[in-house]
């Protein structure tokens, strides 16, 4: 019995030899270490701390294309690399399991339901980056995922894969898990590291970045779950193994959760580049829209990516691929949407979010996501006014690119995209002081 | 005393394993959280005490999260998830229909302080939308049965 009845694509991961991620997934058992040990478990942390160089390890990781899969889309080796090798000061790797981003539930499955595979790719990564204290920080909703890290690591110590001199070499690696307050932004690197040390979760500026001067002021790397997870798959099968799979600049496998009004909802692991019309209309994921009814929009990568309309679909899931389309893979949290769903309510959802969830710290993001969500409010309430739309365009390149933390572009950007691609119905809404669809959906 | 005794051991063990001191305060008012229900000024003092951090450090750091009630909630704390894929499942009729079987409005407790209803952003369970959590527990995939049942065995329950 699992705590969330999520559907996966397991039965497929564990017939292909390509998938990877969700193969085991299924099976209650997985979260115990000697489970995960028969499925292959913990090889890749042996192999890499007693055959392998921490450079060696950042190499193969390098060389495998992987690409952090919390939304940025940057080389994970890449990024272990900007590590001082001749720093004083203790190293800290930090896995961010602050999960947020409306549409994206599945770092949450991972943590859930394989537990171990978090450790052991955090562990590698320690390693690489010559770290002893390592943290895992989980939003703090998320009980189960808590109470299942916390069980996973007390049995990864008691299995000799955590602690002192591990496997006789002589490395010491201790891990933490740290549990947040509810807030989207701290899981904004800079906002997790000022969360982490007791401060209330607000941004840093960069320079220094986190990798010279993060937690403790000290060389700090952050990675998401999912980034972590594919570590010891790549450290098992090789880099070549890794780069073969998905597309040539979108490298590996990974999970798009799939949400909103199609018939199977669920958490998905697919090769990079899947098709996405496929992904929505195929019995196997989406198996499509809910009552048959036509498409209006999709948003491909979470409530901060560009929407994507009908006849832009036929696109690969990949990083590339929907950059060409105007939109971003982010986090892979695919909303869909049909026709019945008026595009005003659905941005008032969308920044009511992105308002609330403004740590405040720079006042474009603090003032202007309180004016959108005031002006999209007034038009969703049948109130707007001529020159509404000019206005949230104005307020909306005002914000982008001047804030401290990505978490300003994240609101403004489904607003562009909305006014672009729907700029009639916006119209239509200001004009008639009311929906052009009406929109009502029942809890049945 | 409002913190009892494990609660004091957990936090002071929660604090030894940290590098620096001050990253014990969101485990401290996690902990707190938990066995008290909400966090007050009189809490913050106690955790104070505790860890040796000043108290207006404890509640810079507690008033930043949403996740922590500030003030007493009824036994039962609902949250609803209203953003957008649980909204696209029905979540703003799912808060009406709390409001209706509760009698009640959104933010507010029932008089026998059983239940206090109130909606906030994204859970993470946007694939088995709508949910809600109501204090540790997730509940997915929510249709009027399963809600019906939910308050009925809470109800019982007491």
């Amino acid at each position: 019995m699992f705590y969330s009845p999520v559907i996966t694509n397991a039965s497929e991961a564990a017939k292909s030899d390509k998938l990877h991620l969700f193969r085991y997934v299924e099976d209650p058992d997985q979260v115990k270490v000697a489970t995960y040990e028969q499925h292959g478990g913990y090889k890749a942390w042996r192999k890499a701390l007693t055959g392998m160089s921490p450079e060696q390890v950042a190499e193969t990781v390098k060389n495998a294309g992987l690409r952090g899969r919390g939304g940025a889309g940057f080389p994970t080796g890449l990024k272990w690399g900007f590590v001082p090798k001749n720093s004083p000061k203790p190293r800290y790797l930090v896995c961010n399991a602050d999960e947020s981003e409306p549409g994206t539930c599945k770092d949450r499955v991972l943590m859930e339901r394989d537990p171990h595979a978090v450790i052991e790719g955090m562990a590698i990564a320690a390693y690489a980056i010559g770290c002893h204290v390592m943290f895992i920080y989980i939003r703090g909703e998320f009980n189960h995922s808590i109470d299942r890290m916390e069980a996973a690591m007390r049995e990864a110590y008691a299995a000799g894969h955590l602690g002192k001199n591990l496997y006789g070499t002589g490395y010491d690696l201790e891990m933490i898990v740290h549990t947040g307050g509810g807030a989207y932004i701290c899981g904004e690197e800079t906002a997790l590291l000022n969360s982490l040390e007791g401060e209330r979760g607000m941004s840093r500026m960069r320079p220094p970045f986190p990798a010279i001067e993060g937690l403790y002021a000290c060389p700090t790397i952050v990675n998401n779950v999912e980034t972590l997870a594919t570590v010891p798959h790549i450290i098992n099968h090789g880099a070549e193994w890794y780069r073969k799979l998905g597309t040539e600049k979108s490298a590996g496998t990974k999970i798009f959760s799939l949400s909103g009004h199609v018939k199977r909802p669920g958490n998905y692991e697919v090769e990079l580049g899947f098709n996405l019309k496929k992904f929505i209309y195929d019995p196997a994921f989406g198996n499509g829209i809910i009552g048959d009814k036509k498409l209006k929009g999709v948003i491909p990568g979470g409530a901060s990516t560009p929407f994507l309309t009908p006849d832009m679909i036929d696109v690969g899931l990949d990083y590339e691929s929907l950059t060409v389309k105007g939109s971003m893979l982010g986090s892979g949290a695919v909303i869909v949407f049909h026709e019945q769903t008026c595009i005003v309510w659905v941005l008032l959802k969308l920044i009511h979010f992105f308002h609330h969830e403004s740590c405040g710290k720079c006042t474009p993001c603090r003032e202007g996501t309180a004016w959108l969500e005031q002006i999209i409010h007034r038009i969703e309430a049948g109130e707007g006014h001529p020159g509404d739309i000019e206005a949230m365009d104005e307020v909306c390149s005002n914000i982008l690119g001047r804030t401290i933390c990505p978490l300003g572009d994240a609101a403004v950007m489904p607003i562009q995209s909305a006014i672009r691609l729907y700029r009639d119905e916006w119209q239509y809404h200001i004009d008639n002081h009311r929906c052009l669809v009406d929109t009502r959906f029942e809890f049945k | 005393m409002i913190l009892t005794a494990e609660s004091i051991k957990q936090i002071k063990e929660s604090a030894a394993r940290y590098p620096h001191r001050k990253s014990a305060i969101l485990p401290a008012i996690t902990i707190a959280y938990r066995q008290v229900g909400h966090l007050n000024d009189d809490i913050y003092r106690e955790i104070s005490k505790i860890i040796n951090i000043p108290q207006s450090e404890i509640a810079e750091a507690a008033t930043f999260y949403t996740l922590f009630p500030k003030q007493p909630v009824g036994k039962y704390l609902i949250q609803v998830c209203h953003n957008i894929s649980c909204a696209l499942m029905g979540a703003d009729s799912l808060v009406e229909y709390l409001e209706h079987k509760l009698a009640i409005k959104k933010g507010e407790t029932t008089k026998d302080n059983l239940f206090t209803l109130i909606s906030v952003e994204c859970l993470g369970s946007c694939a088995t939308a709508p949910m809600m959590q109501i204090n540790q527990d997730f509940h997915e995939n929510l249709t009027p049965a399963k809600v019906d049942k939910i308050l009925a065995d809470l109800k019982a329950k007491g």
